[in-house]
Protein backbone atom coordinates (compact mmCIF):
# COMPACT_ATOMS: atom_id res chain seq x y z
CA UNK A 1 0.00 0.00 0.00
CA UNK A 2 1.39 3.58 -0.85
CA UNK A 3 2.40 5.63 2.03
CA UNK A 4 1.58 9.39 2.48
CA UNK A 5 3.83 10.25 5.30
CA UNK A 6 6.14 9.06 7.02
CA UNK A 7 7.85 10.19 10.35
CA UNK A 8 10.72 8.93 12.01
CA UNK A 9 11.44 9.37 15.53
CA UNK A 10 10.34 13.38 15.58
CA UNK A 11 10.97 15.32 18.05
CA UNK A 12 10.28 18.78 19.31
CA UNK A 13 11.52 20.60 22.32
CA UNK A 14 10.14 23.88 23.76
CA UNK A 15 13.35 24.99 25.87
CA UNK A 16 13.81 22.39 28.67
CA UNK A 17 9.59 20.74 27.60
CA UNK A 18 9.24 17.95 25.18
CA UNK A 19 6.19 18.13 23.03
CA UNK A 20 7.00 15.19 20.67
CA UNK A 21 9.39 12.54 22.02
CA UNK A 22 10.34 10.47 19.38
CA UNK A 23 7.31 10.57 17.53
CA UNK A 24 7.54 7.41 14.58
CA UNK A 25 4.33 6.34 12.30
CA UNK A 26 3.06 6.13 8.95
CA UNK A 27 0.10 7.28 7.11
CA UNK A 28 -0.89 4.52 4.25
CA UNK A 29 -3.18 5.21 1.79
CA UNK A 30 -6.91 4.80 1.88
CA UNK A 31 -7.23 5.09 5.77
CA UNK A 32 -8.99 7.09 8.18
CA UNK A 33 -6.62 7.74 10.79
CA UNK A 34 -7.00 9.55 14.26
CA UNK A 35 -4.40 10.92 16.25
CA UNK A 36 -5.91 10.91 19.27
CA UNK A 37 -4.33 12.45 22.90
CA UNK A 38 -5.60 14.23 25.77
CA UNK A 39 -5.35 18.71 25.65
CA UNK A 40 -1.40 19.18 25.14
CA UNK A 41 -0.76 15.98 24.12
CA UNK A 42 1.69 17.57 21.20
CA UNK A 43 -0.98 16.24 18.61
CA UNK A 44 -1.16 19.93 17.14
CA UNK A 45 2.71 20.48 17.73
CA UNK A 46 2.95 17.15 15.48
CA UNK A 47 1.15 18.03 12.60
CA UNK A 48 2.80 21.68 12.75
CA UNK A 49 6.15 20.16 12.47
CA UNK A 50 4.96 18.00 8.98
CA UNK A 51 3.22 20.84 7.76
CA UNK A 52 6.48 23.23 7.83
CA UNK A 53 5.11 25.70 10.41
CA UNK A 54 6.89 24.51 12.97
CA UNK A 55 10.37 23.51 13.58
CA UNK A 56 11.54 20.06 14.49
CA UNK A 57 14.09 19.75 17.03
CA UNK A 58 15.16 16.16 15.80
CA UNK A 59 14.28 13.13 13.78
CA UNK A 60 12.83 13.55 9.90
CA UNK A 61 9.86 13.30 8.31
CA UNK A 62 8.83 12.53 4.55
CA UNK A 63 5.61 12.74 2.34
CA UNK A 64 4.90 10.85 -0.19
CA UNK A 65 8.23 9.07 -1.32
CA UNK A 66 10.35 12.06 0.08
CA UNK A 67 11.68 13.34 -3.37
CA UNK A 68 9.90 16.31 -3.03
CA UNK A 69 10.38 19.30 -0.20
CA UNK A 70 7.79 19.43 2.45
CA UNK A 71 6.52 22.97 0.76
CA UNK A 72 5.87 21.10 -2.82
CA UNK A 73 4.55 18.09 -1.21
CA UNK A 74 2.15 20.56 0.92
CA UNK A 75 0.56 21.47 -2.42
CA UNK A 76 -0.83 17.83 -2.71
CA UNK A 77 -2.11 18.20 1.02
CA UNK A 78 -5.34 19.80 2.33
CA UNK A 79 -4.95 20.90 5.49
CA UNK A 80 -7.21 23.04 8.34
CA UNK A 81 -5.41 23.62 12.08
CA UNK A 82 -7.33 24.57 14.71
CA UNK A 83 -9.01 27.31 13.64
CA UNK A 84 -9.67 28.58 10.05
CA UNK A 85 -7.27 31.40 9.32
CA UNK A 86 -9.09 33.15 6.49
CA UNK A 87 -7.91 37.01 5.37
CA UNK A 88 -11.27 38.70 6.98
CA UNK A 89 -11.65 41.46 4.20
CA UNK A 90 -12.22 38.90 1.09
CA UNK A 91 -15.25 36.85 0.57
CA UNK A 92 -15.31 33.42 0.72
CA UNK A 93 -14.74 33.04 -3.11
CA UNK A 94 -11.59 35.88 -3.42
CA UNK A 95 -10.21 33.60 -0.40
CA UNK A 96 -11.00 30.36 -2.02
CA UNK A 97 -9.62 32.11 -5.39
CA UNK A 98 -6.08 33.11 -3.50
CA UNK A 99 -5.73 29.49 -1.66
CA UNK A 100 -5.80 28.14 -5.13
CA UNK A 101 -3.10 30.68 -6.26
CA UNK A 102 -0.71 29.32 -3.76
CA UNK A 103 -1.14 25.74 -4.57
CA UNK A 104 -1.23 26.26 -8.42
CA UNK A 105 -4.55 24.19 -9.24
CA UNK A 106 -7.12 26.16 -11.05
CA UNK A 107 -9.84 28.04 -9.09
CA UNK A 108 -12.89 26.32 -11.44
CA UNK A 109 -13.20 23.80 -8.46
CA UNK A 110 -14.09 27.00 -6.16
CA UNK A 111 -17.95 26.44 -6.11
CA UNK A 112 -18.04 22.35 -6.73
CA UNK A 113 -16.24 22.68 -3.19
CA UNK A 114 -18.38 25.80 -1.64
CA UNK A 115 -20.97 23.11 -2.68
CA UNK A 116 -19.97 20.25 -0.74
CA UNK A 117 -19.61 22.27 2.42
CA UNK A 118 -23.03 24.08 2.04
CA UNK A 119 -21.85 27.19 1.53
CA UNK A 120 -22.49 28.34 -1.62
CA UNK A 121 -25.29 30.76 -0.60
CA UNK A 122 -22.78 32.76 1.00
CA UNK A 123 -20.16 32.46 -1.53
CA UNK A 124 -20.06 36.84 -2.01
CA UNK A 125 -20.22 37.02 2.01
CA UNK A 126 -16.76 38.41 3.31
CA UNK A 127 -15.03 35.89 5.40
CA UNK A 128 -15.48 38.10 9.03
CA UNK A 129 -19.30 37.99 8.64
CA UNK A 130 -18.76 33.82 8.74
CA UNK A 131 -20.18 32.22 12.02
CA UNK A 132 -17.51 29.99 13.49
CA UNK A 133 -19.51 26.84 11.81
CA UNK A 134 -19.03 28.56 8.51
CA UNK A 135 -15.88 29.44 9.08
CA UNK A 136 -14.50 25.58 9.62
CA UNK A 137 -16.63 24.60 6.61
CA UNK A 138 -14.97 27.41 4.32
CA UNK A 139 -11.55 25.55 5.66
CA UNK A 140 -12.76 22.17 4.92
CA UNK A 141 -13.75 23.90 1.36
CA UNK A 142 -9.77 25.41 0.92
CA UNK A 143 -9.18 22.29 1.98
CA UNK A 144 -10.36 20.30 -0.64
CA UNK A 145 -9.79 22.72 -3.43
CA UNK A 146 -6.66 20.42 -4.69
CA UNK A 147 -8.55 16.84 -4.37
CA UNK A 148 -6.05 16.49 -1.73
CA UNK A 149 -4.06 12.55 -1.45
CA UNK A 150 -4.45 13.40 2.08
CA UNK A 151 -7.02 15.81 4.20
CA UNK A 152 -5.68 17.00 7.72
CA UNK A 153 -7.78 18.31 10.33
CA UNK A 154 -6.72 19.67 13.53
CA UNK A 155 -9.86 19.16 16.09
CA UNK A 156 -11.84 20.47 13.60
CA UNK A 157 -15.13 20.20 15.49
CA UNK A 158 -14.14 22.05 18.57
CA UNK A 159 -15.74 25.30 20.09
CA UNK A 160 -19.06 24.83 17.67
CA UNK A 161 -22.41 23.92 18.62
CA UNK A 162 -23.99 20.53 18.69
CA UNK A 163 -25.35 21.08 14.37
CA UNK A 164 -22.14 22.81 13.94
CA UNK A 165 -20.32 19.59 14.74
CA UNK A 166 -22.87 17.42 13.03
CA UNK A 167 -22.55 19.28 9.92
CA UNK A 168 -18.81 19.00 9.97
CA UNK A 169 -18.90 15.02 10.98
CA UNK A 170 -20.94 14.25 7.75
CA UNK A 171 -18.36 16.22 6.08
CA UNK A 172 -15.83 14.25 6.99
CA UNK A 173 -17.56 10.86 6.72
CA UNK A 174 -18.99 11.91 3.02
CA UNK A 175 -15.02 13.01 2.01
CA UNK A 176 -13.80 9.74 3.51
CA UNK A 177 -16.34 7.82 1.67
CA UNK A 178 -14.93 8.90 -1.34
CA UNK A 179 -11.81 6.75 -0.50
CA UNK A 180 -9.52 10.02 0.33
CA UNK A 181 -6.93 9.36 3.21
CA UNK A 182 -7.96 11.73 6.69
CA UNK A 183 -5.88 12.58 9.38
CA UNK A 184 -8.14 13.98 12.62
CA UNK A 185 -6.30 15.13 15.37
CA UNK A 186 -8.73 14.96 18.31
CA UNK A 187 -9.34 14.70 22.28
CA UNK A 188 -12.94 13.56 21.79
CA UNK A 189 -12.54 9.78 21.80
CA UNK A 190 -16.13 9.26 20.30
CA UNK A 191 -15.27 11.44 17.41
CA UNK A 192 -12.49 9.17 16.09
CA UNK A 193 -14.18 6.06 16.87
CA UNK A 194 -17.04 7.14 14.87
CA UNK A 195 -14.87 7.85 11.82
CA UNK A 196 -11.49 6.47 12.04
CA UNK A 197 -10.20 3.37 10.99
CA UNK A 198 -6.53 3.42 12.61
CA UNK A 199 -5.71 5.59 15.53
CA UNK A 200 -2.42 6.65 16.86
CA UNK A 201 -2.38 7.34 20.81
CA UNK A 202 -0.49 9.79 22.18
CA UNK A 203 0.18 11.13 25.55
CA UNK A 204 2.65 13.49 26.33
CA UNK A 205 4.38 13.44 23.11
CA UNK A 206 4.97 9.79 23.62
CA UNK A 207 3.30 7.26 21.44
CA UNK A 208 1.42 5.03 22.96
CA UNK A 209 -0.56 2.81 20.21
CA UNK A 210 -0.73 2.85 17.04
CA UNK A 211 -2.61 0.26 14.81
CA UNK A 212 -6.52 -0.20 13.70
CA UNK A 213 -8.79 1.14 16.06
CA UNK A 214 -10.64 -2.37 16.89
CA UNK A 215 -7.12 -3.87 17.78
CA UNK A 216 -6.31 -1.27 19.98
CA UNK A 217 -6.25 -3.34 22.85
CA UNK A 218 -4.51 -6.76 23.06
CA UNK A 219 -6.70 -7.52 25.69
CA UNK A 220 -9.40 -10.15 25.03
CA UNK A 221 -12.07 -8.28 26.67
CA UNK A 222 -13.99 -9.15 29.81
CA UNK A 223 -16.73 -10.65 31.98
CA UNK A 224 -19.34 -8.65 33.99
CA UNK A 225 -20.88 -10.89 36.69
CA UNK A 226 -23.15 -10.90 39.79
CA UNK A 227 -24.04 -13.50 42.27
CA UNK A 228 -25.33 -13.58 45.71
CA UNK A 229 -22.33 -15.00 46.80
CA UNK A 230 -19.63 -12.44 45.81
CA UNK A 231 -16.58 -13.71 48.17
CA UNK A 232 -17.29 -17.09 46.48
CA UNK A 233 -17.35 -16.05 43.27
CA UNK A 234 -14.24 -13.81 43.80
CA UNK A 235 -12.61 -16.66 44.97
CA UNK A 236 -13.44 -19.36 42.10
CA UNK A 237 -12.98 -16.79 39.13
CA UNK A 238 -9.13 -16.49 41.03
CA UNK A 239 -8.44 -20.33 40.43
CA UNK A 240 -9.26 -19.95 36.55
CA UNK A 241 -6.21 -19.88 34.51
CA UNK A 242 -7.47 -17.62 31.95
CA UNK A 243 -8.89 -14.91 34.04
CA UNK A 244 -6.62 -12.45 34.91
CA UNK A 245 -7.11 -9.35 36.81
CA UNK A 246 -10.53 -9.09 38.83
CA UNK A 247 -11.94 -6.02 40.20
CA UNK A 248 -15.38 -5.40 42.25
CA UNK A 249 -17.58 -2.21 42.40
CA UNK A 250 -20.95 -2.16 43.99
CA UNK A 251 -21.79 -6.24 43.48
CA UNK A 252 -20.31 -6.24 39.45
CA UNK A 253 -17.15 -8.41 39.89
CA UNK A 254 -15.24 -7.61 36.58
CA UNK A 255 -13.02 -10.11 35.49
CA UNK A 256 -10.24 -9.05 32.46
CA UNK A 257 -9.91 -12.18 30.33
CA UNK A 258 -6.13 -13.06 29.44
CA UNK A 259 -7.10 -15.66 26.39
CA UNK A 260 -10.31 -15.53 24.69
CA UNK A 261 -13.14 -17.56 26.11
CA UNK A 262 -16.95 -17.66 25.54
CA UNK A 263 -19.31 -16.53 27.87
CA UNK A 264 -21.29 -20.18 28.20
CA UNK A 265 -17.79 -21.78 29.29
CA UNK A 266 -17.07 -19.66 32.26
CA UNK A 267 -20.78 -19.79 33.21
CA UNK A 268 -20.72 -23.87 33.21
CA UNK A 269 -17.24 -24.07 35.09
CA UNK A 270 -18.81 -21.30 37.37
CA UNK A 271 -22.03 -23.24 37.90
CA UNK A 272 -19.45 -27.24 38.15
CA UNK A 273 -17.89 -24.94 41.07
CA UNK A 274 -21.31 -24.28 42.47
CA UNK A 275 -21.67 -20.38 41.87
CA UNK A 276 -24.60 -19.80 40.36
CA UNK A 277 -24.69 -16.28 38.72
CA UNK A 278 -27.76 -13.64 38.57
CA UNK A 279 -25.93 -12.29 35.89
CA UNK A 280 -23.28 -12.42 33.02
CA UNK A 281 -21.92 -10.15 30.27
CA UNK A 282 -19.16 -10.42 28.15
CA UNK A 283 -17.72 -6.86 26.39
CA UNK A 284 -15.24 -5.61 24.88
CA UNK A 285 -13.98 -2.12 26.41
CA UNK A 286 -14.98 0.74 24.43
CA UNK A 287 -12.29 3.28 22.74
CA UNK A 288 -12.71 5.64 26.16
CA UNK A 289 -12.50 2.73 28.52
CA UNK A 290 -8.98 1.07 26.57
CA UNK A 291 -8.21 4.77 26.13
CA UNK A 292 -7.87 5.64 29.87
CA UNK A 293 -6.53 2.09 30.41
CA UNK A 294 -3.70 3.08 27.93
CA UNK A 295 -3.11 6.45 29.72
CA UNK A 296 -2.85 5.29 32.88
CA UNK A 297 -0.48 2.90 32.35
CA UNK A 298 2.38 4.91 32.11
CA UNK A 299 1.09 6.95 34.80
CA UNK A 300 1.27 4.13 37.32
CA UNK B 1 8.06 35.16 -9.93
CA UNK B 2 5.15 36.21 -11.45
CA UNK B 3 2.76 33.70 -9.32
CA UNK B 4 4.41 34.93 -6.20
CA UNK B 5 3.28 38.52 -6.99
CA UNK B 6 0.08 37.63 -8.04
CA UNK B 7 -0.16 35.97 -4.70
CA UNK B 8 0.53 38.95 -2.88
CA UNK B 9 -1.54 41.52 -5.37
CA UNK B 10 -4.34 39.21 -4.74
CA UNK B 11 -4.26 40.03 -1.01
CA UNK B 12 -3.69 43.59 -1.52
CA UNK B 13 -6.45 44.14 -3.91
CA UNK B 14 -9.54 43.17 -1.72
CA UNK B 15 -8.16 45.40 1.09
CA UNK B 16 -9.98 48.63 0.85
CA UNK B 17 -7.44 50.30 3.54
CA UNK B 18 -4.10 49.23 1.67
CA UNK B 19 -6.12 50.08 -1.73
CA UNK B 20 -7.09 54.18 0.41
CA UNK B 21 -3.70 54.58 1.38
CA UNK B 22 -1.82 53.61 -1.98
CA UNK B 23 -4.67 55.49 -3.71
CA UNK B 24 -4.01 58.58 -1.33
CA UNK B 25 0.11 58.34 -1.61
CA UNK B 26 -0.17 58.85 -5.59
CA UNK B 27 -2.61 61.67 -5.28
CA UNK B 28 -0.14 63.17 -3.33
CA UNK B 29 2.51 62.77 -5.18
CA UNK B 30 1.04 64.99 -8.01
CA UNK B 31 0.48 67.26 -5.48
CA UNK B 32 3.61 68.84 -5.44
CA UNK B 33 2.54 70.75 -8.54
CA UNK B 34 0.41 72.72 -5.54
CA UNK B 35 3.64 73.78 -4.48
CA UNK B 36 3.89 76.29 -7.58
CA UNK B 37 1.46 78.19 -6.36
CA UNK B 38 3.30 79.09 -3.13
CA UNK B 39 3.12 83.10 -2.94
CA UNK B 40 3.56 85.91 -0.90
CA UNK B 41 4.45 89.32 0.29
CA UNK B 42 7.36 90.07 2.05
CA UNK B 43 7.62 94.11 2.55
CA UNK B 44 7.58 95.00 -0.74
CA UNK B 45 8.88 92.10 -2.59
CA UNK B 46 6.19 89.98 -4.16
CA UNK B 47 7.60 86.56 -3.61
CA UNK B 48 6.42 83.62 -5.72
CA UNK B 49 7.88 79.82 -5.41
CA UNK B 50 7.68 78.78 -8.62
CA UNK B 51 10.04 81.64 -9.74
CA UNK B 52 12.71 80.46 -7.62
CA UNK B 53 13.51 78.19 -9.81
CA UNK B 54 12.70 75.04 -8.51
CA UNK B 55 10.89 73.67 -11.38
CA UNK B 56 13.97 74.37 -13.46
CA UNK B 57 15.32 71.32 -15.09
CA UNK B 58 17.45 69.63 -13.87
CA UNK B 59 17.13 71.01 -10.55
CA UNK B 60 13.12 69.88 -10.75
CA UNK B 61 14.79 66.12 -10.79
CA UNK B 62 16.40 66.51 -6.50
CA UNK B 63 13.70 68.51 -5.45
CA UNK B 64 10.97 66.28 -6.62
CA UNK B 65 12.61 63.17 -5.70
CA UNK B 66 13.59 64.73 -2.41
CA UNK B 67 9.75 66.07 -1.69
CA UNK B 68 8.37 62.70 -3.04
CA UNK B 69 10.48 60.61 -0.90
CA UNK B 70 8.81 62.68 2.42
CA UNK B 71 5.74 60.36 1.46
CA UNK B 72 6.86 57.38 1.53
CA UNK B 73 5.33 57.20 4.88
CA UNK B 74 1.94 56.16 3.30
CA UNK B 75 3.35 53.36 1.72
CA UNK B 76 4.99 52.47 4.51
CA UNK B 77 1.96 51.57 6.15
CA UNK B 78 0.77 49.48 4.20
CA UNK B 79 3.61 47.71 3.90
CA UNK B 80 3.91 47.09 7.67
CA UNK B 81 0.17 45.91 7.70
CA UNK B 82 0.70 43.45 5.13
CA UNK B 83 3.54 42.01 7.06
CA UNK B 84 1.95 42.48 10.71
CA UNK B 85 -1.47 41.31 9.59
CA UNK B 86 -0.30 37.69 8.16
CA UNK B 87 0.70 37.56 11.64
CA UNK B 88 -2.36 38.61 13.40
CA UNK B 89 -4.91 36.94 11.25
CA UNK B 90 -3.00 33.97 10.75
CA UNK B 91 -2.77 33.86 7.82
CA UNK B 92 0.78 33.27 7.71
CA UNK B 93 0.03 29.90 8.51
CA UNK B 94 -2.32 28.82 6.17
CA UNK B 95 -0.28 29.98 3.94
CA UNK B 96 2.72 27.94 4.42
CA UNK B 97 0.59 25.13 5.43
CA UNK B 98 -1.53 25.64 2.20
CA UNK B 99 2.34 25.23 0.59
CA UNK B 100 3.73 28.39 -0.08
CA UNK B 101 7.63 27.93 1.51
CA UNK B 102 8.84 30.86 3.74
CA UNK B 103 10.93 31.63 1.37
CA UNK B 104 8.50 32.17 -1.17
CA UNK B 105 6.54 34.19 0.91
CA UNK B 106 9.46 36.62 1.80
CA UNK B 107 10.04 36.76 -1.81
CA UNK B 108 6.29 37.92 -2.48
CA UNK B 109 6.49 40.48 -0.53
CA UNK B 110 9.87 41.69 -1.45
CA UNK B 111 8.71 41.63 -5.47
CA UNK B 112 5.91 43.56 -4.28
CA UNK B 113 7.87 45.76 -2.10
CA UNK B 114 10.34 46.23 -5.26
CA UNK B 115 6.91 47.02 -7.52
CA UNK B 116 5.66 49.57 -5.60
CA UNK B 117 9.08 51.40 -5.73
CA UNK B 118 9.53 50.79 -9.23
CA UNK B 119 5.62 53.02 -9.80
CA UNK B 120 6.73 55.30 -7.82
CA UNK B 121 9.79 55.87 -9.21
CA UNK B 122 8.07 56.11 -12.87
CA UNK B 123 4.85 58.07 -11.60
CA UNK B 124 7.67 60.56 -10.37
CA UNK B 125 9.12 60.68 -13.68
CA UNK B 126 6.09 61.62 -15.28
CA UNK B 127 4.54 64.42 -12.83
CA UNK B 128 8.27 65.75 -12.89
CA UNK B 129 7.94 65.67 -16.63
CA UNK B 130 4.75 67.22 -16.95
CA UNK B 131 5.51 70.10 -13.75
CA UNK B 132 8.85 70.92 -15.36
CA UNK B 133 7.52 71.35 -19.29
CA UNK B 134 5.29 73.73 -18.05
CA UNK B 135 7.33 75.71 -15.56
CA UNK B 136 11.25 75.09 -16.77
CA UNK B 137 12.97 77.76 -18.24
CA UNK B 138 14.75 75.57 -19.71
CA UNK B 139 13.23 72.66 -22.11
CA UNK B 140 16.18 71.36 -24.09
CA UNK B 141 16.32 67.60 -24.52
CA UNK B 142 20.28 67.38 -22.60
CA UNK B 143 18.85 69.64 -20.12
CA UNK B 144 16.00 67.75 -19.11
CA UNK B 145 17.36 64.59 -19.04
CA UNK B 146 20.34 65.27 -16.72
CA UNK B 147 20.85 64.71 -13.42
CA UNK B 148 18.27 61.49 -13.83
CA UNK B 149 20.66 59.80 -11.00
CA UNK B 150 18.47 61.69 -8.75
CA UNK B 151 15.66 59.48 -9.89
CA UNK B 152 17.81 56.00 -9.40
CA UNK B 153 18.99 57.56 -5.84
CA UNK B 154 14.57 57.85 -5.18
CA UNK B 155 14.05 54.43 -6.10
CA UNK B 156 17.03 52.61 -3.75
CA UNK B 157 15.79 54.78 -1.20
CA UNK B 158 12.51 53.51 -1.01
CA UNK B 159 13.03 50.11 -1.83
CA UNK B 160 15.50 49.77 1.18
CA UNK B 161 13.10 52.46 3.49
CA UNK B 162 10.16 49.73 2.27
CA UNK B 163 12.66 46.23 2.96
CA UNK B 164 12.78 47.83 6.45
CA UNK B 165 9.45 48.35 6.79
CA UNK B 166 9.25 44.47 5.89
CA UNK B 167 11.68 43.55 8.02
CA UNK B 168 10.23 45.53 11.10
CA UNK B 169 6.75 44.04 10.08
CA UNK B 170 7.71 40.53 10.91
CA UNK B 171 9.92 41.11 13.47
CA UNK B 172 7.36 42.90 15.62
CA UNK B 173 4.23 41.44 14.50
CA UNK B 174 1.64 44.29 15.09
CA UNK B 175 1.63 47.20 13.05
CA UNK B 176 0.72 49.88 15.59
CA UNK B 177 4.12 48.62 17.64
CA UNK B 178 5.92 47.78 14.08
CA UNK B 179 5.05 51.45 13.40
CA UNK B 180 6.09 52.94 16.61
CA UNK B 181 9.61 50.87 16.53
CA UNK B 182 10.38 52.68 13.09
CA UNK B 183 9.37 56.14 14.92
CA UNK B 184 11.42 54.80 17.77
CA UNK B 185 14.36 53.79 15.44
CA UNK B 186 14.08 56.91 14.04
CA UNK B 187 14.57 58.74 17.26
CA UNK B 188 17.24 56.53 17.99
CA UNK B 189 19.32 57.49 15.22
CA UNK B 190 18.85 61.28 15.61
CA UNK B 191 19.79 61.00 19.38
CA UNK B 192 23.32 59.22 18.45
CA UNK B 193 23.83 61.66 15.24
CA UNK B 194 23.39 63.91 17.84
CA UNK B 195 25.68 62.77 20.94
CA UNK B 196 28.83 61.65 18.29
CA UNK B 197 28.32 65.06 16.93
CA UNK B 198 28.49 67.79 19.14
CA UNK B 199 29.79 65.60 22.61
CA UNK B 200 32.29 62.71 21.02
CA UNK B 201 33.54 63.47 18.04
CA UNK B 202 32.82 67.63 17.84
CA UNK B 203 34.91 69.43 15.04
CA UNK B 204 35.73 66.32 13.14
CA UNK B 205 33.93 64.46 10.43
CA UNK B 206 33.95 60.50 12.37
CA UNK B 207 30.30 61.10 13.63
CA UNK B 208 29.11 61.41 9.68
CA UNK B 209 31.12 58.67 8.79
CA UNK B 210 30.17 56.43 11.25
CA UNK B 211 26.06 57.67 10.63
CA UNK B 212 26.08 57.05 7.39
CA UNK B 213 26.43 53.25 8.30
CA UNK B 214 22.75 53.28 10.08
CA UNK B 215 19.83 52.34 7.57
CA UNK B 216 17.54 55.39 8.01
CA UNK B 217 20.21 57.99 7.84
CA UNK B 218 22.13 55.79 4.70
CA UNK B 219 18.83 56.46 3.06
CA UNK B 220 18.31 59.89 3.66
CA UNK B 221 22.01 60.65 2.29
CA UNK B 222 21.21 59.46 -0.74
CA UNK B 223 19.06 62.16 -1.68
CA UNK B 224 19.40 65.43 0.34
CA UNK B 225 17.88 68.64 0.78
CA UNK B 226 17.67 70.95 -2.29
CA UNK B 227 16.39 73.80 -0.49
CA UNK B 228 20.19 74.92 0.07
CA UNK B 229 20.77 75.03 -3.80
CA UNK B 230 18.20 77.70 -4.42
CA UNK B 231 19.19 81.19 -4.94
CA UNK B 232 17.23 82.90 -2.96
CA UNK B 233 18.78 80.74 0.25
CA UNK B 234 22.49 80.97 -1.46
CA UNK B 235 21.65 84.60 -1.60
CA UNK B 236 20.75 85.53 1.78
CA UNK B 237 23.44 82.97 3.31
CA UNK B 238 26.50 84.95 1.21
CA UNK B 239 24.26 87.83 3.09
CA UNK B 240 24.83 86.86 6.36
CA UNK B 241 28.83 85.29 5.50
CA UNK B 242 28.02 81.59 5.42
CA UNK B 243 29.33 79.70 3.09
CA UNK B 244 27.11 77.01 1.89
CA UNK B 245 29.15 74.40 0.38
CA UNK B 246 27.97 71.12 0.57
CA UNK B 247 27.88 68.22 -1.84
CA UNK B 248 24.62 67.37 -3.53
CA UNK B 249 25.45 64.80 -5.38
CA UNK B 250 24.50 61.16 -5.50
CA UNK B 251 27.16 58.84 -4.53
CA UNK B 252 27.75 55.44 -5.47
CA UNK B 253 28.72 54.75 -2.05
CA UNK B 254 25.72 55.94 -0.91
CA UNK B 255 23.51 54.09 -2.89
CA UNK B 256 25.76 50.96 -2.12
CA UNK B 257 24.96 51.11 1.27
CA UNK B 258 21.27 51.22 1.17
CA UNK B 259 21.75 48.39 -1.66
CA UNK B 260 23.54 46.30 1.40
CA UNK B 261 20.87 46.92 3.72
CA UNK B 262 18.17 46.14 1.52
CA UNK B 263 19.52 43.03 1.21
CA UNK B 264 20.48 42.12 4.86
CA UNK B 265 16.91 43.15 5.50
CA UNK B 266 15.77 40.65 2.84
CA UNK B 267 17.64 38.07 4.14
CA UNK B 268 16.76 38.42 8.01
CA UNK B 269 12.97 38.89 7.47
CA UNK B 270 13.41 35.07 6.03
CA UNK B 271 15.99 34.18 8.53
CA UNK B 272 13.74 35.32 11.30
CA UNK B 273 10.69 33.61 9.67
CA UNK B 274 12.60 30.38 9.66
CA UNK B 275 13.38 30.38 13.08
CA UNK B 276 10.28 30.98 14.28
CA UNK B 277 7.74 28.27 15.06
CA UNK B 278 4.31 29.59 14.27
Amino acid sequence: METILTLNNLTKKYGPLTAVDNLSFEIKKGNVYGILGPNGSGKSTTLGMVLNVVNKTSGDFHWFDGKDSTHEALKMVGAIIEHPNFYPYMTAVQNLALVCKIKGVNSSKIEEKLEVVGLLDRKNSKFRTFSLGMKQRLAIASALLNDPEILILDEPTNGLDPQGIHQIREIIRNIAATGTTILLASHLLDEVEKVCSHVVIIRKGVKLYSGRVDEMNASHGFFELKSNDISKLKEVLTHHPLIGKITEHDGLVTAILEEPMNAEVINSYLFEKGVALSYLVKRKESLEEQFLQLTNQTTN
Amino acid sequence: MLRLLDIELHKLRYSRSAKILIFTYFILITFIALIASIEFDLGNIHFRLADQGIFNFPFIWHFNSYIAALLKLFLAIVIVSMMSNEYSNRTLKQNLIDGLSKKEFVLSKFITVLLFSVISTLFLFVVTLILGYSFSDFTEFSIVFSDMEYLLGYFIKLAGFFAFCMFIGILIKRSAFALGFLFIWWIFESILYGVLEWKIFRDSDIAENIMQFFPLQAMSNIVIEPFSRLNVIKTAATQIGSELDKDYGVHWYQLLIVIVWTVLFVYLSYALLKRRDL
